[in-house]
């Protein structure tokens, strides 16, 4: 595989070592996950013994060491999100999708991930497809929208208003 | 790089950065209207980029005459339910979700001609009035917002908005003429406390910093703002990047450090890329660097991100973080001022303790020292969510009470039920019944109720929240950010939740409430770190001010909040059904059934409780019980 | 060169020791037992089973906290108490939370018989694993193999090697299951005397984190 990318941005920041998980969301960002000759090739320039860097990697729930689906879906359980039952939207999302959080359906088309807390309180149930933010959402309008993607119509641009 | 302006050279001097600022306030003045869109990510999930984008296209096409209009694309200024917000400045007309479609109106009629629209400013629902300025609201009237009202003013991409509002003035003060150790009494005298929860006096912690042994030393800025529910932090470091970055300028010269570092959560990609920016146009303008405006005094900031772990807020684990392994916490018996970042003294704050720090030293610490109570001295900034009217950020004077908070800036219950209780601190706190919202807001007094003023999160819960339910909530929470490392926390959260989801299944008996308890205060006495050690306060005060609830449900098996799903049930009423087949359609497990005009009725076997059936029905005839 | 030393009161009997001694080592000196778990002379202490904790306080003060007696530094004019109310009544909750997690590893046995621990209300798992971290701490500190590490967060949290396949740096010292408490299983296997069973060499019947037994064992039936 390609490390070249690796190395550029681990040279980016300067090889420091309090730069490792910034290294590691780059390294993400570019392979769609952590792959293993990834994460050998900065623990020898960064000098991290393996174990300590795997370990980083699958303590941060940040990280995959497996890739992603085509689409990310990220339901916020913030207490403020919980309050306003947004317990019901993950729990219809599973049931529809059939995946747990952490885990992409079959097909590769969706990530469900489950977040504690996006920082977007006051608008809660809050949800993030794809990076764009939605606010008060509820059980349905989330299903229209996976369903959306599933029925093949092309991921991407989901208006709220 | 956007918003570096054309004499982006280092500023050497503070007379430079004098010159600097004449330049930008007379450029200013040219203008004569501002319209400000709230860029925020909460108004981002509104759409306010489009917004921004049509506004962007109006003014090119040129058609406004005699009149310098300037767009800007600011700080999340806390009133995120109402979003997208645009202000009108000079005057601070408040227009508050805002369509595209609303653009070329607010441009003819409001810039040009001075005329208020009314369908977009915010009404006031107990009188009924439509208000014009974003002063009046009662939302804004009882804050006292010294600092998010920058928020407003600024475009926190470009350092000469900060610069235009005074910024860096503090920092030029302070390294023209005044000593470290009298910056280090200044805070002090001012009874700073930290805004991350603890409340530990900064000036004292900045003290023992400086006092420890050892030439290198390092400053953090505290990001990682992990309780759900709040969002103070993320507004400030987002909308005011350069405040924070002045605050920790200050600290750096009073302590002796020559790097510091903001730890942002990488929940928080806008907050990160501003703070990034700003770094970035600092080191441009030699506010960071080496013989900063020619005093002498060297300092850089990097950043450091998180990688989604609610521990990383705990000092020690955040250190271990930045040191790029796991983020375990390790005893506190030798504080990180004294060995912290590579064993070296470090100074941790949280975001609001350092964007509080140039004000106080811009005005004094005997008027920073006026505002608040005896031991609480300044304002704090809450995050008002949950079931209350107005949610968003609020900043206030410390020993404001819970009820004005709630009621008369938060406008009271949402949906017409009745406010229970309010949650404070998060996941270390604990929920204060309605009885007690007399209480003054403060470090100590909500301490004494068994909850804590905590980092700023306030979740209003009312007749449909059930407590059982958010002590189950948090214990989940807990358990699934415990680092692991210690085995009451690890295993005695897990089996906690066990209980508690059982107490929520009707399980419970006799012997459950006792041994939750027992277990409860073996977690707090014997873990580790604060995460564990204040995991059990959701359920002590739940338990201590709701047990009736508990009780319920473990002998009679009732949820009375109707929340529990296995202990509930979802039906139609016959009488206020009107067969209109809405909720037929809604429901995901095809569990209802009717004919078209008459009553329908629910499955109760096929009925996953979603709650979509009640979400859509215009006659509220879906009961939960 | 005189040694800095620190005075300190266990269990109401005062000790002199050395700058830089735990509490734990101290309370050895005075010949007092405190039961432990993830501890062992001659790797770091890790501070993570509690089940070492003690009552700590200053003569005078009156407020105490619990702390790790493993990693807790003595300081000067510190009380310490081994058998408090609230030791015991800690110590033996984390006993039944280790029991209900991990029955059949002798040391959760072993305490929780200590602190008379009669029932566990929990539901009752089966892991052999009970994460004290010792297999880690030998390989990396006594080994210099590098080859473990905790892997995970929370309820998650095990014991592997990089990748979970063996680590080039592993030698098969089996340094790892010497230091194990998971690893001292009750022989099930001699039922005729004279007999040999071999149990102990089948990978299969060792606990599932066992580094050799996953990744390569060298007995008999698997030369290296």
């Amino acid at each position: 595989m390609n490390l070249r990318p690796v190395n550029s941005i681990i040279e980016r920041y300067g090889g420091k070592r309090t730069a490792l998980i910034n290294i590691l969301h780059d390294v993400q960002d570019q392979y769609s996950h952590l792959p293993k000759e990834a994460l050998k090739t900065v623990a020898q320039k960064l000098r991290i013994d393996l174990p300590d860097i795997y370990g980083v990697a699958t303590f941060y729930k940040s990280f995959s060491l497996i890739p992603k689906g085509k689409h990310s879906l990220t339901l916020c359980h913030g207490t403020a999100c919980h309050v306003r039952e947004g317990v019901k939207i993950l729990r219809e999302i599973k049931r529809r999708l059939n995946i747990e959080p952490g885990q992409t359906t079959g097909d590769g088309q969706i990530s469900l991930n489950v977040v504690n807390c996006l920082g977007v309180c006051a608008i809660g149930p809050v949800m993030v497809l794809d990076g764009k933010f939605y606010g008060e959402m509820n059980a349905l309008k989330a299903r229209k929208m996976v369903e959306k993607i599933l029925n093949g119509r092309d991921g991407g641009k989901y208006e709220k208003n | 790089m956007e918003g570096m302006g054309e004499n982006m050279r280092k500023i050497k001097s503070v007379s430079q950065l004098e010159g600097w600022r004449e330049q930008i306030l007379a450029r200013l003045k040219e203008s004569e209207t501002t319209i400000s869109v709230c860029g925020g990510t909460g108004c981002q999930a509104y759409g306010c980029q489009k917004v921004k984008k049509a506004f962007q296209k109006e003014l090119s096409k040129g058609k406004i005459n005699n009149k310098k209009i300037t767009l800007k694309y600011t700080g999340c200024p806390g009133f995120c339910e109402r979003g997208p917000l645009v202000t009108i400045l000079p005057d601070n007309i408040f227009y508050q979700r805002v369509k595209v479609e609303d653009v070329p109106q607010i441009l003819s009629e409001t810039v040009h001609h001075g005329r208020k629209i009314d369908h977009l400013l915010f009404e006031d629902p107990d009188l009924h009035k439509k208000i014009l300025f974003a002063q009046d609201i009662p939302f804004y009237r009882a804050q006292k917002r010294l600092l998010l009202s920058k928020n407003d003013l600024i475009d926190p991409t470009r350092i000469e908005d900060y610069i235009a509002i005074d910024g860096y003035q503090s920092l030029a003060k302070v390294l023209s003429r005044i000593q470290p150790e009298e910056i280090i009494e200044e805070i002090k005298a001012s009874g700073l406390r930290g805004r991350g929860g603890a409340g530990y006096p900064t000036g004292k912690k900045w003290e023992n910093c400086k006092q420890a042994p050892g030439d290198t030393k390092y400053i953090i800025c505290n990001c990682d703002e992990g309780d759900p529910g709040a969002f103070m932090d993320r507004s400030l470091l987002e909308g005011n990047p350069h405040s924070i970055l002045e605050g920790m300028l200050i600290g750096a010269y009073a302590i002796g450090a020559k790097q510091g570092f903001i730890y942002v959560r990488q929940e928080y990609p806008l907050a990160y890329q501003n703070a990034e920016r700003a770094i970035t146009q600092a080191r441009r303008a030699g506010f960071l660097g080496k013989n900063i405006l020619g005093s002498g005094f060297d300092f850089d900031v990097d950043t450091a991100r998180g990688g989604g772990a609610f521990i990383c807020g705990e000092s020690t684990a955040l250190i271990a973080s930045i040191e790029g392994r796991v983020g375990e916490p390790r005893s506190k018996q030798v504080h990180t001022v004294s060995q912290g970042l590579w064993e070296k003294p470090t100074n941790i704050n949280n975001v609001e303790t350092w964007a509080n720090v140039p004000l106080i030293v811009e005005k004094g610490s005997q008027w920073f020292s006026s505002i608040g109570t005896e031991k609480s001295k300044g304002t704090k900034i809450f995050s008002l969510v949950g079931k209350v009217k107005n949610t968003g950020l609020v900043e206030v004077p410390m020993g404001i009470t819970l009820r004005e908070i709630i009621f008369d800036i938060g406008g009271g219950p949402q949906n017409g039920k009745a406010i229970k209780a309010v949650q404070t601190g998060g996941p270390s706190g604990g929920c204060i019944p309605a009885s007690l919202f007399d209480l003054p807001v403060d470090y100590d007094s909500l301490t004494r109720a068994g909850s804590m003023m905590g980092s700023g999160g306030m979740i209003v819960m009312d007749e449909g929240t059930c407590m059982v339910d958010v002590a189950k909530y948090f214990v989940h929470f807990l358990k699934e950010e415990s680092c692991g490392k210690c085995l009451p926390c690890r295993e005695g959260l897990k089996r906690m939740g066990e209980i508690l989801d059982g107490i929520t299944e009707g399980k419970g008996n006799g012997e459950t409430l006792p041994l939750l308890e027992e277990l409860a205060n073996v977690v707090a006495d014997a873990s580790l770190c604060g995460l564990g050690k204040s995991a059990p306060n959701p359920i002590l005060s739940g338990l201590k001010y709701f047990r009736p609830e508990f009780e319920d449900h473990v002998y009679r098996k009732r949820c009375p909040a109707a929340v529990c799903t296995p202990l509930i049930q979802y039906s139609i009423s016959g009488t206020d059904c009107t067969g209109c087949g809405a909720c037929k359609k809604a429901c995901p497990a095809q569990a209802i059934e009717g004919e078209r005009k008459q009553s329908h009725w629910i499955l109760p076997e096929l009925c996953t409780k979603c709650g979509s059936c009640r979400d859509v029905c215009k006659t509220q005839a879906v009961r939960v019980q | 060169m005189k040694i800095k030393t620190v005075r300190i009161t266990i269990e109401g009997r005062p000790i002199e020791v050395e700058e830089g001694n735990t509490i734990l080592q101290s309370a050895h000196l005075l010949g007092i037992h405190i039961p432990t778990m993830c501890y062992m002379e001659d790797l770091s202490p890790y501070g993570g089973c509690r089940i070492c904790v003690v009552e700590i306080g200053n003569d005078g003060n009156g407020k105490t906290f619990l702390d790790a007696s493993c990693t807790h530094v003595a300081r000067e004019g510190m009380v310490v108490q081994t058998q408090s109310p609230r030791v015991i009544r800690a110590r033996k909750m984390l006993a039944e939370l280790l029991v209900a997690s991990a029955p059949n590893v002798k040391i959760a046995q072993d305490i929780a018989v200590r602190m008379g621990l009669l029932k566990v209300r929990f539901p009752m798992e089966d892991h052999r694993c009970v994460l004290c971290g010792l297999c880690i701490r030998m390989c990396d500190e006594q080994m210099d193999g590098k080859a473990l590490g905790f892997v995970g967060r929370g309820v998650d949290r095990r014991v592997s090697m990089p990748f979970e396949t063996r680590a080039e740096t592993c030698r098969l010292c089996r340094g790892c299951d010497y230091v194990c408490p998971g690893m001292i299983i009750p022989c099930q296997g001699v039922k005729v005397p004279g007999e040999l069973c071999g149990k102990c060499f089948r990978p299969e019947d060792a606990p599932y984190c066992c580094p050799s037994g996953t990744f390569g064992c060298f007995c008999e039936q698997n030369p290296l």
